[in-house]
């Protein structure tokens, strides 16, 4: 009983997410509106979403260290797909080298709002607001206020298509499950051999009865996820994309030593600073990763779009940002995962595209969104507070002693 | 005799794990100066905040009365009301708002919804001269010195119709004039019948002042002297503040000394936002295998930045001087250098500087020396657990488990996990920043074993402490630190309180020499 208090405390944002879907799609039936599970439509909101998942991981490294936030994202995206656009466009440079172009300058630019946050020592609140100003203003120069379109095939099939290609549904289906049962064999066995080589060490592990419900669970929600999309078009790659990116990002931020140094400056940046960590290096490598990521998305959105528009990515920072909170990160920073982060970026792409298949109208849609984070992250204070409250009194007492 | 204006009766106040008051009597008459004196940590702070309403009403035992009546202070509000105004040795001045603004900051004139600035700048001014402060009151705090500074704060306390000061440590951060123009303006006002509580380690400006001086010590009041009756001398002053008896509340070690491991020449450190100011002048100490050396001295002499300047100069700056690490002279310029180079410094501001609260405990154990657990930067988060179990056992911590967040833990085992995590960092040479600080006593003697275990392991301490006792119980030589300066190196069997109190008084009196520096 407690072990299940515990995992639900863990775990708010993710039922609230299940019960989110699980409520618009009562809704959705109900109005005899389709459904929102429908295949097509779970294929839609991830394409919809991972530009919002990519930021969000980049976003979280930034509020890990400190509560600090980067609101230049949108317009560095903007710089990036005008970059891109130009150079594939209408310079017709070399497919290849134009990506690597667009990766470069959204370093770059990371790298020096980075440096001014971190070695100029100027807030960062302020210096990404100049860089939203200043971004969005060098890509509409660039792009002259026009919008470049379209992007050749070739550049498309990356992140637009599908990993498998035929007419034939049923074979599609197979294939797609196929390709499922092999990651879920892979990852049961990863866990196995962790689970043995714990044991072999003598470390503590989880309970057997505990640990076979977590591999059930995720195998079966990897099975279902990909029944969904085999009965749409398979896995589009862009998901893959998007793997790849939370896995690695969410094994730095756990389990290496610069991860380990971004939440402890975080938790207590004086006492990482005397623990011998340059916390400064730390700074700037988030905000220089973010401006990395922010073109990463760049490159996955002018894909979908079609085109590299001055506008692109206006208000993408506060998705990001906002999927941050939503997913459990604190906004003093310390506190957070990457995990929490993506599941905050789907929990808004449900809400508005539950809220649109109702046909619920844009006005109306952002006095939702907005009474949804706040309430998210109220939700998830109060949870909280109960559980420190009742045994923070007693180091308070101390305090005064101190 | 004269109205007694102020009777604090038994006061006693508890904290978890430690009795900071313990039936404490003081008894103030109207229009007199009392001066309040006793070692850091006695309780004399703790008192006054009793008295002002810091501590509120039902937090302590004991009555207060005042000018006749009993009265029971929820806030500070309330004992402001009454004209009981208490001015802190940190000053609480807002640095970018002008003196007239800080002066009636919570006390503003005019209506609630309409200030009435020329009133209010009028009316400060007028008070700026009461205290003889030659300042427009629409310069900024920021640009007028501390000892300005410290004429606002009793300007201000006068425009709330003071009837008590209460004065911590006023002349703490002052040079001699300052002090000098601050006494003499207490005595004025005692003349026009405002009655003052001064706290003071300067005995001589306590003698200067007082017409009563109050003794506390361990949180209870030991005698009161009397001007013109009893002898106040600083000598007789001294043994009433440290005449106290050590007993075995220190563990006995056998001492197995070696080579020196570490010796610091000519340490000069200046302030790090003030740089003409010097914080350390030309230090000069060593430490050796498997000794325990002390540094002793008040809080502001510069023990703590002497510390943390040679920690990978994480303190000051124009840093100079030798550092010599096992004969070869090293330069440590970051923090991680520092530890690289065996060294541990363990902060005196647990909370603030040392660890992460919100975090478990195996995290904090390990930060400092995380590499001792990952391979290519990769954590072994089991092993890592494994670790912090092991010195979870080693130092005896008390906690459910290791996944524990610090901020749940009682000081003394938060003490234990900042202990744990330096040692953990395999030093050669710990510097321990008041080690036993708000910490019950039991704990102290844990911790006290501990730091005994460190030398016997052959590792060289470096004890800082405002706790004489402590010291002197500890220590197998004692350095006396006083305004930047080294001022005296004894052995422990030469040095005793006295010995040691009378040090920094002397060079107290030297007034002039240390501040001119300043």
């Amino acid at each position: 009983m407690q072990r299940i208090k515990s995992f639900l405390k863990e775990n708010t944002m993710l039922i609230v997410l299940i019960l989110a879907t699980i409520v618009f799609q009562i809704l959705i039936v109900l109005n005899d509106k389709g459904s929102l599970l429908n295949p097509h439509n779970v294929s839609n909101i991830i394409a919809q979403n991972s530009f919002v998942v990519i930021l969000a991981t980049g976003m979280l490294l930034c509020i890990l260290t400190g509560g600090n936030i980067d609101l230049s994202v949108g317009s560095i995206m903007a710089l990036c797909g005008a970059v891109t656009g130009t150079l594939m466009i209408t310079m017709k440079v070399n497919m290849y080298v134009a990506i690597l172009v667009c990766l470069l300058v959204g370093t770059i630019i990371g790298a020096l709002q980075a440096y001014c946050i971190a070695y100029v020592e100027i807030p960062p609140f302020i210096v990404t607001l100049g860089g939203m100003l200043m971004w969005r203003g060098v890509a509409q120069v660039i792009l002259d206020g026009q919008t470049r379109s379209p992007f050749p095939d070739s550049y498309l099939k990356y992140f637009t298509s599908f990993l498998y290609k035929t007419d034939n549904s049923a074979r599609l289906l197979t294939v797609t499950l196929c390709i499922a049962a092999i990651i879920c064999i892979l990852f049961i066995l990863l866990e196995i051999m962790g689970r043995t080589k714990k044991i072999k060490k003598g470390y503590s592990v989880a309970s057997m009865p505990a640990f076979l419900a977590r591999l059930i669970v995720i195998s079966a929600a990897i099975l279902y996820f990909s029944y969904l999309l085999g009965n749409y078009k398979g896995y589009p790659v862009v998901l893959i994309l998007i793997a790849v990116i939370v896995i690695v990002y969410s094994y730095f931020t756990s389990n290496t030593v610069p991860g380990r140094y971004l939440y402890a400056m975080g938790g207590n940046a004086k006492a990482t600073r005397l623990s011998g960590v340059n916390t400064k290096k730390m700074l700037f490598f988030a905000y220089t990763n973010m401006g990395f990521l922010c073109a990463v998305a760049a490159l996955v959105c002018i894909a979908r779009f079609n085109s590299a528009a001055p506008s692109l990515g206006t208000g993408y920072e506060l998705d990001a940002i906002g999927a941050c909170f939503i997913g459990g990160a604190s906004a003093y920073g310390g506190v957070g995962t990457v995990g929490g982060s993506v599941i905050g970026a789907i929990f808004m792409g449900v809400l508005n595209n539950g809220m649109s298949i109702l046909g619920v109208d844009a006005n109306r849609q952002m006095v939702a969104k907005g009474f949804v984070l706040v309430a998210a992250v109220a939700f998830d204070v109060i949870s909280k507070r109960k559980v420190t409250t009742v045994k923070k009194q007693k180091p308070n007492k101390t305090q005064a002693t101190a | 005799m004269a109205k007694i204006l102020l009777e604090m009766k038994k006061i006693t106040k508890t904290f978890p794990g430690v009795k900071a008051l313990d039936n404490v009597n003081l008894t103030v008459e109207e229009g007199e100066i009392h001066a309040l004196v006793g070692e850091n940590g006695a309780g004399k702070s703790t008192l006054m905040n009793v008295l002002s309403g810091i501590y509120p009403y039902g937090s302590y035992e004991g009555d207060i009365v005042y000018n006749g009546e009993i009265c029971n202070f929820k806030t500070i509000k309330d004992s402001e009301r009454l004209g009981i105004i208490i001015i802190h040795q940190e000053l609480a001045l807002i640095p970018y708002l002008s003196i007239g603004e800080n002066m009636f900051l919570g006390n503003e004139i005019g209506k609630k919804y309409s200030i009435d600035w020329d009133r209010t700048y009028a009316r400060a001014d007028e008070l700026l001269r009461t205290v003889g402060l030659d300042e427009n009151s629409h310069t900024l705090i920021k640009d007028i010195g501390v000892g300005k500074q410290q004429l606002v704060e009793i300007a201000k306390a006068l425009g709330k119709n003071v009837k008590l000061l209460i004065l911590d440590e006023p002349t703490a951060s002052l040079n001699e004039n300052d002090s000098r123009n601050l006494l003499n303006l207490l005595l004025e006002f005692k003349k026009q019948g405002v009655t003052s509580i001064l706290i003071s380690h300067k005995l001589n400006e306590v003698s200067y002042v007082a017409d009563k001086i109050t003794i506390i010590r361990d949180g209870a009041t030991i005698e009161t002297l009397v001007k013109g009756k009893d002898s106040i001398d600083e000598d007789r002053i001294v043994k009433g503040m440290v005449g106290r008896e050590i007993t075995d509340r220190y563990p006995k070690r056998e001492s197995h000394i070696g080579e020196v491991t570490m010796e610091v020449s000519d340490w000069t450190v200046y302030h790090p936002l003030y740089s003409e100011r010097k914080v350390c002048d030309k230090v000069n100490f060593n430490v050796r295998k498997g000794e325990v050396v002390g540094i002793s001295g008040l809080m502001g002499s510069g023990r703590t930045e002497l510390a943390k300047s040679i920690f990978g100069k994480s303190y000051g700056t124009n840093i100079s001087g030798t550092l010599k690490i096992n004969g070869k002279e090293v330069k440590l310029n970051t923090v991680r250098q520092a530890i690289n180079a065996k060294l541990a410094y363990v902060t005196e501001d647990r909370k603030g500087d040392g660890l992460i609260l919100s975090s478990p405990i195996y995290i904090n154990n390990s930060l400092a020396k995380l590499d001792k657990i990952s391979t290519n930067n990769v954590i072994d988060k089991d092993k890592e657990i494994l670790v912090a179990k092991e010195y979870k056992e080693k130092l005896n911590t008390k906690c459910p488990t290791v996944m524990q967040n610090v901020e749940n833990l009682s000081g003394g085992n938060q003490q234990k996990v900042l202990l744990a995590k330096w040692m953990f960092a395999d030093p050669d040479i710990m510097i321990l920043d008041e080690p036993t600080r708000g910490i019950d006593v039991g704990a102290k003697y844990e911790i006290y074993l501990i730091i005994n275990r460190l030398v016997a392991e052959g590792k060289s301490v470096i004890l800082i402490s405002s706790e004489l006792t402590e010291i002197l119980g500890m220590s197998d030589r004692i350095y006396v630190m006083h305004e930047g300066r080294m001022i005296a190196e004894l052995p422990v069997e030469k040095a005793n309180q006295e010995v040691i109190m009378s040090c920094i008084m002397k060079e107290n009196n030297k007034m002039g020499n240390g501040y001119a520096k300043n």
